[in-house]
């Protein structure tokens, strides 16, 4: 009997849950873009996402395109117990952008051990197991652990 | 003259790893425990307050205990950072007259039928709720592999350990210190079973590079209960009262409970300076004046965290102040003396509180001597309880 081809493994990553004042994000995430959004009265750039400027009170608010480049504000690999969803420990890190708000993500495309704060990183996506997407961040080229 | 309240009784179950009851059970255990600890019959309750978490039901509670006009109810958000602020609601719901004699309890069979340190993702996706309200942005974690209390705590740590040079065999110290304490007494899980150094060093990785095993809480099943009545009260009931001098809480813009990334500087806990800066302008009291701390300790970096904010030592040096015996009894400042949240149970901060209610009594297993002033803080809400 021939051995058949392993078949390209399907996607096991935990979905993002879709909030109503967020689901701009993942919509935007799953065209893979990296979205933020700012009040459009006085502009300010919050994260996490909400129904009210907490700086001029609008509810008037709009998405922008995020630089999606940053750097590493922390860094952990959860061991024990495993991730659900995970074949490998993650990096789990907390992503400080370009555009100052923070993001808790994945470093990946390095070995997790050699991620220090400080790292440049850029935005790409990882399928999840419903079909949706994560932003996730990757060393910038010619960044240097 | 200003109108005091007091801790009038204190109760609670064993602390174990599976109770073989109902969690109500727990409850209505600790609280007829509690008062009956004061002199009380629970037709004297009025007011109860517990975690918005808390799985037991006021009116079941009630039907337990025999309560037979409640006048006041609430419950309080964000997980853990609601234990010392039931003291807080109860001192301030006596103070203005809406209750004269409260009820605080929290009960779970928080090993044995659910576990907090296991993943907290459902297989139909979204997030088991550990918190109540408060925490908003744990949704935002999920999907990353940060999926437990250990891995969101660690998170911001592990800032705050790079930004001052803290190391995980700093941190041990605080473990073993805690664990000394529980050795000695039996009401810990952790009785008798002290940890060296190396020990801690050995443990496994939970979150690398910043929590190992014994960094962390227990999971326990277990029920504390207080009651809290006005000071006046409290002198003529059976124990001697244990007077709140100040209480308060404090959350700070953007803060939120663990999942805590969003605040200006991951350095530094905002929400217990805020708490302490409060705390002592109200009671007139300075951080030499604490003789005792009882500090949640879910995970060994908050106890370092908050004893910078509460003013024990400058931030950035609590990795030095927690060595050399001083967090010990009979050390500078002892520090969470029946075996804290490590050692002797997780019940979710409630019996951090009951230890200093003891300590003050002169009951404590581990007695500070001539004990005065003892400071209780869970990180977004802390108090100050002193004799009467």
């Amino acid at each position: 009997m021939t051995p058949t081809p392993e078949p390209q493994a399907a996607p096991t990553r935990p979905d993002p849950v879709f909030t109503p004042d967020a689901a701009f994000f993942w919509e935007g995430v799953a065209r893979g873009e990296l979205l933020g959004q700012r009040c459009s009265e006085c502009h300010k750039l919050v994260h996490p996402p909400r129904p009210m400027c907490p700086a001029c009170h609008s509810v008037k608010r709009e998405t922008v395109k995020l630089s999606g480049r940053g750097k590493v504000y922390s860094c952990v690999i959860p061991r024990h117990p495993a991730p659900l969803g995970f074949a490998e420990a993650p990096l789990v890190a907390l992503i400080e952008l370009e555009e100052g708000i923070r993001l808790v993500s994945n470093v990946i495309d390095i070995p997790p051990a050699s991620v220090r704060a400080g790292l440049e990183v850029e935005v790409t996506f990882a399928p999840t197991r419903g079909g949706k997407a994560v932003p996730v961040f990757r060393p910038r080229q010619g960044a240097r652990p | 003259m200003t109108q005091y309240a007091a801790i009038a009784g204190i109760g609670q179950t064993e602390f174990s790893k599976n109770s073989g009851r109902s969690e109500l059970q727990l409850a209505a255990e600790a609280s007829l425990a509690a008062l009956q600890d004061a002199g009380l019959d629970p037709a004297d309750v009025d007011g109860m307050i517990t975690f918005t978490l808390d799985p037991s039901d006021e009116i079941g509670l009630c039907r337990c205990l025999g309560v037979k006009d409640l006048a006041y109810t609430t419950r309080i958000p964000g997980g853990g950072a609601a234990s010392v602020a039931t003291i807080y609601q109860a001192m301030a719901a006596v103070n203005s007259g809406i209750a004269d004699v409260v009820l605080v309890w929290r009960a779970m069979n928080e090993r044995s039928a659910y576990r907090f340190g296991q993943p907290l993702v459902p297989p139909s996706g979204g997030v088991v709720n550990v918190a109540g309200n408060g925490t908003g942005s744990l949704l935002w974690c999920m999907p990353f592999g940060a999926q437990t209390p250990a891995s969101w705590e660690a998170l911001a740590a592990q800032r705050y350990m790079e930004a001052f040079g803290v190391t995980n065999l700093d941190l041990g110290h605080v473990s073993v210190a805690q664990r000394r304490h529980a050795a000695t007494n039996p009401r810990a899980w952790f009785y008798g079973k002290p940890i060296t150094l190396e020990e801690h060093q050995q443990s496994r990785w939970i979150v690398e590079p910043v929590l190992r095993l014994l960094d962390c809480c227990q999971e326990s099943d277990g029920g504390v209960a207080l009651v809290v009545t006005s000071l006046e009260r409290a002198r003529d009931l059976k124990q001697p009262a244990i007077k709140i001098q100040a209480a308060t809480q404090s959350i700070p813009a953007e803060v939120e409970v663990i999942s805590n990334y969003y605040h200006g500087d991951l350095t530094m806990m905002p929400e217990a300076h805020g708490v302490a800066r409060r705390l002592y302008a109200k009671a007139g009291m300075r951080p030499e004046d604490m003789q005792l701390a009882m500090l949640y300790d879910a995970f060994t970096p908050q106890v370092l965290r908050q004893l910078e904010a509460f003013g024990f030592c400058p931030r950035g040096e609590a990795k030095d102040f927690v060595k050399g015996g001083n967090i010990e009894v009979g050390g500078k400042l002892p520090v969470n003396t029946n075996g804290g949240l490590i050692g002797e149970a997780y019940i979710h901060g409630m019996n951090n509180i009951t230890e200093a209610v003891r300590q003050l009594r002169g009951t404590a297993t581990n007695q500070v001597k001539g004990l005065e002033r003892a400071l209780v803080s869970c990180g977004m809400a802390g108090a100050i309880l002193t004799h009467a």
